[in-house]
């Protein structure tokens, strides 16, 4: 059974090869047609033909720079152009408006993409035709055939060595915060230097302010040290994971170009679904929802004994396949605004943007149905479901970032930091998105009803494309997963999700659920707190017999399962909502003497 | 007011952060083991791989200092109670008002071999020194003997096989841990052992061993089998970690003996934990419980004796709970290995996985006196409420589903258990309640209790 693992392995690596080989590799050869496929708008498909060189056989990384400094280069010539024409007050050809004649900073990554996607050479063309698919499936059957030695294992907790492999172990607490700000400064010096000057300024004192509270209160407390970070880890492995999804997420959202022969391999489905050939986007959806299925089915085989897990996993799965990959797509095969029913604001961010509410109202009924279902849901099923079941009913049932998180991110969840410094950092970063997705949304209905895109001196047009950048592309893509194999699975989650904020402030004071100890089973040893994904020392709470009332907690119900002692189970109960925090079972010292009560 | 415990185990430190909650007293806290307190009963999943050592400290570093509790990692040689001073190993000697003796336990030697420390891959599992050592010669044991079938012998094998170790277990009972658990539970996680290919051999005793080189090689079994071995675990059994005591005037039997204000025969020195035997324990109780939970309740009691406030100590009813290999098992009340003549039991077990429910009751009014469970879980208070109001089976089984503690969706196999009961009795009892916490709550609001 054992070889089944080894074949498994060695399936996934020659798929994983394969494709990166088909996405990286091959010949480009940008042709006429290419051109004429790639670029609708015939004032910019003059210019950047006047400085694309046509016809060269080229790698991938060779055509993408000629490409992109091509259409820079016919960015001048238009918008010189533009400025002649205005000032002769000569009207715009073909009816055209400014936006349609000049060619914009978004579109340069945009023509990138599409030249360099319909440029792909013909041999080849004909090789992803034929690997491009078989490499999705070699990983696939290879990531199955490795799951599926789980299942000869007997049900039960199945964490053994996760703390001596390279892969999921963790990493020092120098290591992971030098990993962190570099990642964190680049982020910030590529918007400053591409978006938003005063943003990314404005960002960094932000940091600077959290980071002196958070020291500020050490400080004053003397709490020093962090118990979850032990001297001389150093899982090699989980930092080569990371930085390779780092870089995905980096291609992902500010170079699609490169990813180009990828989306060409899924075409054929994506057309299949909406009519449209791939973007990276469905590349994204796609990959992350096969990854939600394969991990979910390893899910399955490592809790199979633990029902609540079994029925978690498969609805996480089932919400992202279905109401996040599959339905959006065939809305827009059916002419219908792209909208996933799921997903809610802020966590939703552009939801409320002008663009948006636009199409929806322009789409007559069925936009507006979806309007009022989203506002609803923010307004009115946030509140009420999180009052019944507690958070965990998006976090670990619903949310698509909470699925990946449950499935794919289920091996990194014992690096998440339970120390008390980590919860004050959290505490602090998670409310300010918060609030900034509050503010970035208020200043953009402003702007919708005022048409004045001027608040208080901040600017709404730029203050939504700033938090799009570093909330919408930086903290929740490049840091919320590239870190799982460095700080745990619920990043994002943890540390950045507004509506995990949300969520966590209605559970914490408006709700019926919580997680019960029971009395004086618990021996402290620590499984419960070490496999919180969310960081929650749960055992300084079990130990003491207090129930669990914390805004982070996402009901996934892990720590219960490792529990070896049966003590820890998640509850919801309107009977004693307001005593739950200070409830505690144990010794009990009184007139009687001393004795155990609840 | 100068307050030392020997001792920074669960006992120790309950006693230190009670008493620091309770007063401003100094605390001074010593122990040679290690810096900070950690949980013992996790050492296994440290050699496992789930945890690191630092996951298995309760409180962080900065916890001591904040509760201005002072470590001091150092032996304590001698106590001299008259001059109220200690003597401690590396030379120094500290003066007490009030001394708290929390030492615990440590394993106990096989005859044959009273110091382990000289054979190399001869340990017990008890101190993280025992685990260090076993990590340290880990990548040379293929083959590994555990003796003894208590909690540790069978944790002891559950580590070596997790890291692909052969392991013999040798028990000298006919089945796992039969004199604590019923022939059905042993036999069920007997089985349980077996089938994780643990080699387990029942009524088997080590008969002797061979050493060479100061290392152990081989270990020849009382049934004539020889396992060539580079590891012998042992675990037959702790004993008190009291040596250090003798001819100090302080009075001890198996452990130091103490009053129900945990006092020893000297009124500022008191024991806890393992290391304390109750001269007059609660009827049904032993003198001597080394449980995590009974430490934990003697530090709190200690720490009211120690600053003044004289409370007696009362473990209430008895429960426990422990986890073999995949099989968690809880136990409330009273459950006799061997069933006396007065008492029966309602026995259900799931046909194919291994959870069972037992209630133990009196035959003479079928008061109910103990609940077993096998890969199930049961709540502490409801069970404990049941036993205490001594309820009988007629009162406790229709309810018997508000004691179930499993995560929710989880099958809930009570009814089963009632059906079997009227079967047997010819009874037609329905189950009339459902498990969750909002039904728990209303069932004790009905007596008032909340």
């Amino acid at each position: 059974m054992k070889n089944i693992k080894y074949i498994g392995i060695a399936l996934f690596f020659v798929g994983f090869c394969m494709f990166h080989y088909l996405i990286l590799g091959g010949n480009y050869k940008i042709t006429k047609s290419s051109l004429t496929n790639a670029i609708t708008n015939t004032v910019h498909f003059d210019a950047i033909s006047k400085h694309i060189q046509l016809g060269s056989e080229q790698g991938l990384f060779e055509t993408v720079s000629s490409v992109k400094s091509a259409v820079q280069n016919a960015q001048v010539d238009v918008n010189n152009n533009f400025e002649k024409l205005k000032t002769n007050n000569t009207p715009l050809p073909n009816g055209m408006g400014e936006w349609d004649y000049k060619i914009g900073d978004g579109n340069i990554s945009g023509y990138a993409q599409s030249i360099t996607k319909a440029s792909i050479g013909e041999s080849h063309l004909s090789s992803i035709k034929t690997w491009g698919l078989l490499s999705f499936l070699l990983c696939i059957v290879g990531a199955l055939l490795w799951i599926s030695s789980r299942f000869n294992r007997q049900p039960g907790i199945q964490n053994d060595g996760l703390f001596h492999n390279p892969l999921t172990r963790g990493i020092t607490a120098p290591v992971r915060n030098v990993l962190l700000i570099v990642v964190g400064v680049g982020i910030l010096v590529y918007g400053y230097l591409t978006k938003s000057t005063n943003w990314a300024i404005i960002s960094v004192l932000i940091a600077l302010l959290i980071a002196g509270l958070v020291f500020w209160y050490e400080n004053k407390t003397v709490t020093k040290g962090s118990k979850s970070i032990a001297p001389n880890v150093n899982g090699y492995a989980g930092i080569a994971l990371g930085l390779y999804l780092i870089s995905f997420y980096v291609l992902l959202y500010w170079a699609p170009a490169y990813l180009v022969s990828a989306t060409k391999i899924l075409d054929p489905l994506s057309i299949a679904l909406s009519g449209n050939p791939a973007s990276q986007w469905f590349l994204y959806g796609f990959l992350y929802t096969v990854a939600m299925i394969v991990m979910g089915i390893r899910m399955y085989a490592k809790y199979r004994h633990d029902k609540y897990q079994l029925m978690r996993t498969g609805s996480v799965v089932f919400f992202q396949l279905t109401f996040a990959f599959l339905l959006p797509e065939i809305l827009v095969k059916l002419n219908m605004p792209y909208h996933d029913f799921k997903n809610i604001w802020p966590l939703d961010y552009d939801f409320l943007f002008d663009w948006n509410i636009n199409s929806l109202i322009a789409n007559g009924t069925f936009g507006i149905f979806i309007l009022v279902w989203g506002i609803f849901l923010a307004i009115v099923g946030v509140p009420l479901m999180t009052y019944f079941f507690g958070k965990r009913w998006y976090c670990s049932w619903v949310c698509g970032c909470g699925g990946l998180a449950e499935t794919a991110g289920d091996p990194f969840r014992q690096m998440s930091d339970n120390s008390l410094k980590a919860w004050r950092v959290e505490r602090y970063v998670i409310h300010g998105v918060f609030v900034a997705a509050i503010v970035m949304t208020v200043l953009v209905l402003y702007t919708f009803f005022t048409g004045n895109y001027q608040f208080l001196g901040m600017e709404s047009y730029q203050l939504r494309s700033w938090y799009g950048f570093l909330i919408g592309a930086g903290f929740s893509g490049v840091v919320g997963t590239g870190f799982y194999p460095v700080m745990g699975n619920r990043v994002w989650c943890r540390f950045g999700c507004p509506l995990a904020g949300y969520l966590g402030i209605v559970q914490r004071f408006f709700s019926r659920y919580r997680i019960t100890t029971n009395g004086g089973q618990c021996i402290s040893c620590g499984n419960c707190s070490t496999y919180c994904e969310m960081g929650i020392d749960v055992r300084s709470y079990a130990q003491k017999g207090q129930d669990i009332v914390r805004s982070s907690c996402v009901g996934c119900g892990i720590c219960s399962a490792v529990c070896p002692r049966g003590v820890l189970r998640l509850e919801n109960s309107d009977l004693d909502i307001k005593t739950r925090t200070k409830h505690t079972s144990g010794l009990v010292i009184d007139g009687n003497g001393a004795h155990f009560n609840f | 007011m100068r307050i030392v415990i020997i001792g920074n185990g669960i006992s120790g430190v309950t006693a230190a952060r009670h008493i620091r909650k309770l007063s401003d007293h100094e605390i001074i806290m010593i122990s040679e083991e290690g810096e900070y307190f950690f949980s013992r009963t996790a050492l296994m999943y440290i050699y496992m791989g789930h945890m690191r050592k630092e996951d298995t400290m309760p409180y962080e570093p900065y916890f001591w200092k904040k509760n201005r509790i002072q470590l001091i990692q150092d032996r304590v040689t001698k106590v001299d109670p008259e001059k109220q001073i200690l003597s401690l190993k590396k030379g120094e000697s500290l003066a007490f008002d009030k001394l708290i003796l929390a030492t615990g336990s440590t394993p106990r030697p096989h005859p044959a071999i009273p110091d382990m420390s000289a054979v190399k891959g001869v340990s017990g599992m008890y101190h993280i020194q025992d685990l260090e050592g076993l990590e340290k010669i880990s990548s040379e044991v293929k083959r590994a003997v555990v003796v003894g079938g208590g909690l540790i012998g069978i944790e002891l094998a559950e580590m070596l096989h997790s890291r692909g170790t052969k392991v013999t277990l040798l028990v000298r009972e006919n089945s796992y841990w039969n004199m604590v658990l019923p022939p059905e539970e042993s036999n069920m996680v007997t089985e349980h052992i077996k089938s994780h290919h643990i080699d387990l051999q029942c009524s088997t005793e080590m008969a002797d061993f061979t050493i060479e080189n100061s290392q152990i090689k081989q270990v020849n079994t009382n049934k004539g089998e020889q396992i060539p071995c580079q590891y012998l675990g042992m675990s037959i059994g702790v004993i008190a970690n009291i040596a250090f005591l003798k001819d100090s005037g302080i009075e001890t039997d198996r452990a130091i003996l103490v009053n129900n204000n945990l006092q020893t025969n000297y009124k500022n020195i008191y024991a806890i934990g393992d290391s304390a035997q109750l001269k007059t324990p609660n009827p049904g109780r032993r003198n001597i419980e080394a449980v995590w939970y009974t430490g934990k309740m003697m530090g709190e009691v200690v720490a009211h004796n120690v600053i003044g406030e004289s409370i007696t100590y009362d473990p209430g009813i008895w429960f426990n709970s422990a986890k073999f290999m995949d099989i968690e098992y809880q136990v409330y009340g009273t459950v006799p290995a061997k069933m006396p003549e007065e008492f029966d039991s309602l026995y259900w077990q799931h046909p194919t996985l291994d959870k069972s429910i037992r209630i133990v009751y009196k035959k003479e009014n079928e008061e109910v006196i103990g609940f077993n469970l096998m890969g199930i879980r049961y709540r502490h208070e409801v069970c404990e409420r049941w036993l205490k109001a001594k309820n009988t089976l007629s009162e406790v089984l229709p309810r018997l589903p508000l004691a179930n503690f499993d995560p929710e969706f989880s099958k809930v196999f009570e009814a089963d258990l009632v059906s079997q009961y009227n079967k047997k009795f010819g009874k037609s009892l329905q189950v009339k309640e459902s498990r969750g916490l909002s039904n728990v709550i209303n069932y004790f609001k009905s007596f008032g209790n909340i």
